[in-house]
Formats: structure tokens, C-alpha cells, sequence
């Protein structure tokens, strides 16, 4: 369709995308894209790469957290391209990992994942307000964790001696959205421990999603629930409000 | 267990078992290198392939990959291939089969000939002796017609699955993508939306509003909702109007567990789509999507390669006679694909050996952002399948999949694809997109402004205009 000025006619797409987001009515140069929706689509995508290939700032992020106490760990996958081919590596320990023998009720794990960002803007948030929630609990030190995968969780938060631990991590991007954080509570961490096993918070983010003040809300109710009930997982969730706290498992 | 070697550069390798020598033979790709199972170098690559092929294909009937009483993926291949179609092929080895394959002899009614008599691993072996443009090549001369609504698979056709996802379910959004999809010339194959959830009640809501959008500008293609086979079991025994039952395949019966199917679940569906009795003569009802990776991504692999058991969920499929099967090959990510080289390559070789087993064989030309991939890659993939003759492909609004985060092919990129190799939709659906004023005379389709177009009405009703 040759985009041909009709001044006066109201565009029919305008209230079409009222109902969605999606990429309709874009016009036609020839049979391809206008080339303003070709720069945008490939904008979008370039944010998301950078979001994904992004090194998380572990000092920022250390500093955001005070006055927790703050400690740092990595996976076995000793790079980018490594972490992306083998999720494996990054579900396990460094062999050099510093983490102290413990006991906490719960430990938080920030995790990089597949977007640095998403940690970086919405995790401080979040895990302050979940603390401010937690009056009386034994919290773990903090654990920031690069080219780690939701499963880092389980190793770390057995060293820690957490009976909890919370994994705030990256969800993969998309192009709307580079920066959406999810979270996994384990009752129990320990390496071995099924997917089936965790509850997530997914999609928490500034651009429709979930906020990490509703998340933090919604955190504390589940992590109240899983000491009292002594699990997670399908179990828990099953009594969980309707708001619906099921997601895409990201990682 | 059968053991093979080849020498390679003054080095001698050895094979034990096909599982090992297949995985060996495959082309790189990140997922059979997770699985520890990819060839350590390029020359034992090689060397793999060397051994491949002067191994008998009659080697597949009396060695299974994945055991027989373990697995039921395994007993349906072996207690149902066809001899008496494998027989002009059963001196022949792996490597004599690929020449064969590229033969002027082997034209589209040899190859669907012998496709009973060709068994997922004897297809995933000899695809690992050729090069992408044999892949091609042999699959351009294989035609697998299939009918509902409307004729898939013709000569010279190109038909779309328009998939208007959207991520919260509303059915105004859906009903718009699903219009810019129509004005573009998009969804002869099928109209099918992926629901963000798995709820019953928003899977009927969904599957009324494309039927009856379907059925009141009497398009001639068939509707979707790709919720899980035991939801639209649950569906159709409410009466909801389910033209095609949906479900994703994996190549082991562990695998398949982990999609919550099985094969006497499948057939279940797929009787009770037939007894609705909406499909054509030729009872085309089911949908299938497989990818490769799924078997590992379930861990569930058998230490089999991950393009043989891509090769044996195509299997599953041709067991249930599909209208419609895709690769959803970018999609799993770079853990099993890691790159657009992998991407392409592995896109080819589900379209190959989806054609040489017989199956209605399409694909989703898309990518992940965290793989190493991008628009000009899916272009590439894109040309090379529409070359290939591939059954349909998979479009979205702008590429963008709202839903499912990732990037499939645009309405726009079909539409360049389709003038670009002559290519024209289903011929009931090209009629009605003459009838509509979107194709011209001579076939070419030129998407009309909405506000002067005869499908403005939907607009209105999904709440424009």
C-alpha cells in the first residue's frame, strides 16, 4: 500500500493498537518494510543483545544493596559465549568460591542471567523492600552471581546454610522488553533440586509489569509460606492468590 | 552393537554403536556438544562420515538407536515400516542412498515411493552426507500435498500459518494481528494462535472468535488455538469448533513424557477431531511442531544426536497423517543451535528429512535474542526454504512475537518471498483473496489500505475503525 496522505480520515490501525502491541498496519515499501520499521525493529533487537552481552556491575549492584553484607560468586562458565552454550556450567560453583558456612532463613542470590539490566534497575528495589517485609528473619549475605544460571541457587544456598534461597535473576529479553527480572524461591536449596520444585515471580519489570514493590509483596507471602509449609513448588503454588504467580522459567 | 572406524589424517577412529557414529557424522551444532557427544574434531567429523557412509541402510532395521523395549517412538518406527516400500532401497548403503536421492531417476513419485520404506534414522543418516544444497535440492522434487479448506503443498504454492499471538489472550488484539495478516495475504495454511495460558475457558473464547471470523467472511483455511492435545481433547467434548488438534512432538517416548503427551493420547485426539467431521476427505487434522533439542532439553536424550531425534518426532507425526508439521527450529535457543550458520542448517535438514518421510513439511524461520542470529540469517533460511518448495511458513506482525519474545518472519517478509520466487498461496485462498481485493488478476497481492477495505468491518469489531 503506497502511504498516500488522506489528511482528514482518522487511521483505523490507531484504535487497532489500542488492543495490542503487536507490530500491525507498518505500510509497504514495495512488498517489504518501511524502512523507519526496519530501523526500529532492528533498535529493539540491538537493545536486547546489549542486555544479554552486558557485564552486570557487581560494585553498583554491591552498592545498592548497603548496608546488607554482600558477597560475590561466578559459575564454572568462565565467559559469555561459554554461559550461552552450556547452561550447565552455569547452574554450577566456581571451584573457588568463598562462601562461609552458615545458617539463614533465607539467602538472596542476585544472578545476572540473561540480562545484566533487568538486576541492575529492578533487583536493589526488590530485595530491599522483601527485607523491609522480614522482620525477625535470619537473612543470608547477599550473593551476586555472574554467568549464573536459576539452578546457582541451590549450591549456594546450601553452602550458606539458607533453608531459602531466592534467586533474582535476568529473564531472557525480548524486544519490548530488555530488562524484566524474574525470581525462584527453593525451599532447601541443594544442586539437584527440579525446576518443578521452585515458585517464580516473572516479569517484573517498569513497562507494564510487575512492580518489585507487588513483587516484594507477593515474595514475602510465598517465603512465609514455604517456612511454614516446608516446601516450594507445585505444592505451594496451588494455594497461591489469583493473581497467579506461574511464568516462563527463564534459565 | 555394530562398531565402525575410518582413517583420518595417518589417525584411526572408532565408532561404537550408530547412536555414537551418527552423532560423530552431524555437522557442529551446540546441542550435541552439551550432550558430550559431538565429534571432538573436524577430522573425526569426517571420519564419521567416511564410515557412515558404507554402512548398509538395512543397519537401521536390525539396530535400534534408542532400545526397542524401552521406548514406544522406537516400536511404533520399526513395527511399521513399510518392507515391500523399502525394498528397491535395502542394498543400498547410506552413502549409495544419497546419490541415489540426487539422481534424475529419484523424481517426486519415486521419492514418495519409497518414503513408507524409509525409516527417521536411515532420513537423519544420509542428511548428514550432504551438503545444504543437496538438502534442498532432493527436497524441491518431493511435494507432499495435504487439503482442508484449502489445498497445501501444490506446485508452486507458498502457503503461511498467520499467528496472531498476543500476550495477555485479548481476543481484540488477536482479531487485529489476525486482520493485518489477511490484508497481507497471510494464513492459508492455518489461522493458529499460542495462548499465553493454559486455561480452558480463554482456549474457547479463542477458538469462537477465529471460527466464527473464519466462517463469516467464509475464508477457506482452517483455525488454531495450539493449547495442549488433552485441552483440546477436553474442547471438542465440550463442542468447541476445533478444526486442527495441536501438539508439540519429541523423537523418545521420555521426551514426549516430558510434553505430557503420548502416542495412544495422540490418537485419542485425533479420533475425536475426525468424528467432528469438519476436515476434508483426506482427514488432515492434526498440527505438529518439533525442534531440535527437545530430547536433551528433557533429558531424554538416549545419547542420540539431536537431528536423528529431531528426524524421529517427525516419526511420531507421520503416524497421525498431520495437514501440517513445522520445525520451530530458531526457537529452543543457542544451548542446542547456537548461531545463524547452525540455525539454517538444521532448518534445511527438518525440512529434508520431513519431506523424505512424506509430512506436509513447514518451518518457523526465527531466532532468540540470545542467540548469535539475526534478520539477515532468517532471510537467508527463508530463501533457501522457499528454493526447497517448503509446505508453509510461519509469520507474525513486523516479526515480532509479543507473546513468545522472539523473532519470527514479518507478513512482509512472505509477501517479498512469494514475488521474489513466483510463489502464490493456496488456490482457494488465493480465489478469496482476489474475491477480497487483495490479490489482483494476474495472482500478485497488494495489501489495500484498511479503510477502504472490505474487511474493515472486522476492524470494528475488534474494536477499530
Amino acid at each position: 500500500m503506497a502511504e498516500t496522505p488522506r489528511a482528514a480520515a482518522p487511521d483505523p490501525w490507531a484504535r487497532l493498537r489500542g488492543a495490542t502491541r503487536a507490530r500491525i498496519g507498518l505500510g509497504q515499501a514495495g512488498d517489504a518494510l518501511p524502512l523507519r520499521e526496519v530501523l526500529a525493529l532492528q533498535m529493539a533487537h540491538a537493545l536486547a543483545r546489549d542486555a544479554v552481552h552486558a557485564p552486570l556491575d557487581t560494585a553498583a549492584l554491591a552498592e545498592a544493596l548497603r548496608p546488607h553484607p554482600v558477597l560475590q560468586a561466578r559459575s564454572a562458565a568462565p565467559d559469555r559465549g561459554t554461559y550461552l552454550r552450556r547452561p550447565d556450567l552455569g547452574r554450577r560453583l566456581h571451584p573457588g568460591a568463598a562462601l562461609p558456612a552458615g545458617a539463614c532463613d533465607v539467602a538472596f542470590v542476585l544472578a545476572d542471567g540473561l540480562s545484566a539490566t533487568a538486576v541492575q534497575r529492578h533487583a536493589p528495589a526488590l530485595f530491599h523492600a522483601c527485607l523491609a517485609r522480614l522482620p525477625g528473619w535470619r537473612i543470608g549475605p547477599a550473593v551476586i552471581a555472574t554467568q549464573a544460571r536459576v539452578a546457582l541457587g541451590d549450591a549456594v544456598g546450601e553452602r550458606l546454610g539458607a533453608r531459602l534461597v531466592a534467586v533474582l535473576i535476568g529473564e531472557r529479553p525480548g524486544l519490548s522488553v530488555p530488562d524484566s527480572l524474574g525470581v525462584y524461591l527453593t525451599f532447601e536449596p541443594r544442586p539437584g533440586r527440579r525446576d518443578s520444585e521452585r515458585n517464580c515471580l516473572s516479569n517484573i519489570h517498569a513497562q507494564g509489569g510487575l512492580s518489585p514493590e507487588l513483587a516484594a509483596a507477593k515474595l514475602a507471602w510465598l517465603m512465609r509460606e514455604a517456612l511454614n509449609r516446608k516446601l516450594t513448588g507445585t505444592g505451594l503454588k496451588d494455594d497461591a492468590d489469583p493473581a497467579g504467580l506461574d511464568g516462563p522459567a527463564g534459565g | 552393537m555394530g562398531s565402525w572406524s575410518a582413517i583420518a589424517g595417518g589417525e584411526s577412529h572408532r565408532f561404537d554403536g550408530l547412536a555414537t557414529l551418527l552423532a560423530a557424522a552431524s555437522p557442529r551444532r551446540s546441542g550435541d556438544e552439551l550432550a558430550g557427544i559431538a565429534a571432538g574434531s573436524d577430522a573425526r567429523r569426517v571420519a564419521a562420515r567416511l564410515a557412515l557412509a558404507d554402512l548398509p541402510l538395512a543397519a537401521f532395521l536390525s539396530e535400534a538407536v534408542v532400545p526397542y523395549e524401552a521406548d514406544e517412538v522406537t516400536r511404533l518406527i520399526l513395527d511399521t515400516h513399510d518392507a515391500r516400500a523399502f525394498a528397491p532401497l535395502s542394498g543400498l548403503t547410506v552413502g549409495a542412498f544419497r546419490d541415489w536421492l540426487l539422481s534424475h531417476e529419484a523424481d517426486g513419485p519415486a521419492l514418495a515411493a519409497v518414503s513408507p520404506g524409509v525409516t527417521p534414522e536411515m532420513a537423519a543418516a544420509v542428511s548428514k552426507l550432504m551438503r545444504n544444497q543437496d538438502l534442498i535440492a532432493v527436497a524441491r522434487k518431493r511435494r507432499v500435498v495435504s487439503a482442508f479448506r484449502c489445498t497445501l503443498g501444490l506446485e508452486g504454492r507458498l502457503a503461511t500459518r498467520l499467528q496472531p499471538n498476543h500476550p495477555a489472550d485479548d481476543p481484540r488484539g488477536i482479531a487485529a494481528s489476525t486482520l493485518d495478516g489477511l490484508l497481507n495475504g497471510s494464513g492459508d495454511a492455518v489461522i493458529g494462535v499460542n495462548p499465553a495460558t493454559d486455561s480452558l475457558p480463554t482456549a474457547l473464547t479463542l477458538l469462537e472468535m477465529l471460527d466464527g471470523l473464519r466462517a463469516r467472511y467464509d475464508i477457506p483455511t482452517q483455525t488454531c488455538v495450539l493449547t495442549h492435545v488433552t485441552n483440546a481433547i477436553a474442547l471438542m467434548a465440550r463442542g468447541a469448533p476445533v478444526d486442527l488438534v495441536f501438539q508439540s512432538v519429541a523423537g523418545t517416548e521420555g521426551a514426549n513424557r516430558g510434553f505430557g503427551v503420548d502416542l495412544a493420547t495422540l490418537r485419542e485426539a485425533r479420533d475425536a477431531a475426525l468424528s467432528l467431521n469438519r476436515a476434508g476427505p483426506s482427514g488432515e487434522v492434526m498440527y505438529f511442531e518439533t525442534g531440535q533439542g527437545s530430547a536433551l532439553s528433557a533429558e531424554a536424550h538416549h545419547g542420540v544426536d539431536q537431528q536423528t531425534l529431531e528426524a524421529r518426532a517427525q516419526g511420531v507425526c507421520r503416524a497421525f497423517r498431520p495437514l501440517l508439521v513445522n520445525t520451530v527450529v530458531g526457537f529452543i535457543g543457542p544451548e542446542y543451535l547456537y548461531d545463524g550458520k547452525q540455525i539454517i542448517r538444521a532448518g534445511l535438514e527438518d525440512h529434508f528429512c520431513g519431506k523424505l518421510l512424506g509430512l506436509p513439511m513447514g518451518a518457523d524461520v526465527c531466532y532468540t535474542n540470545h542467540a548469535e542470529a539475526d534478520g539477515d540469517d532468517m532471510d537467508g533460511l527463508m530463501t533457501l526454504l522457499g528454493v526447497a518448495g517448503v509446505h508453509f511458513l510461519i509469520c507474525v506482525p513486523g516479526a515480532d512475537d509479543i507473546m513468545l519474545n522472539y523473532q519470527s518472519l514479518s507478513f512482509h517478509d512472505v509477501l517479498a518471498l512469494r514475488a521474489l520466487l513466483g510463489l502464490r498461496p493456496a488456490p482457494e485462498f488465493e480465489a478469496w483473496l482476489a474475491r477480497m481485493g487483495i490479490a489482483g488478476a494476474d495472482g500478485a497481492i497488494r495489501p489495500p489500505p484498511l479503510a477502504s477495505s472490505r474487511l474493515l468491518q472486522l476492524a470494528q469489531e475488534a474494536g477499530g475503525g
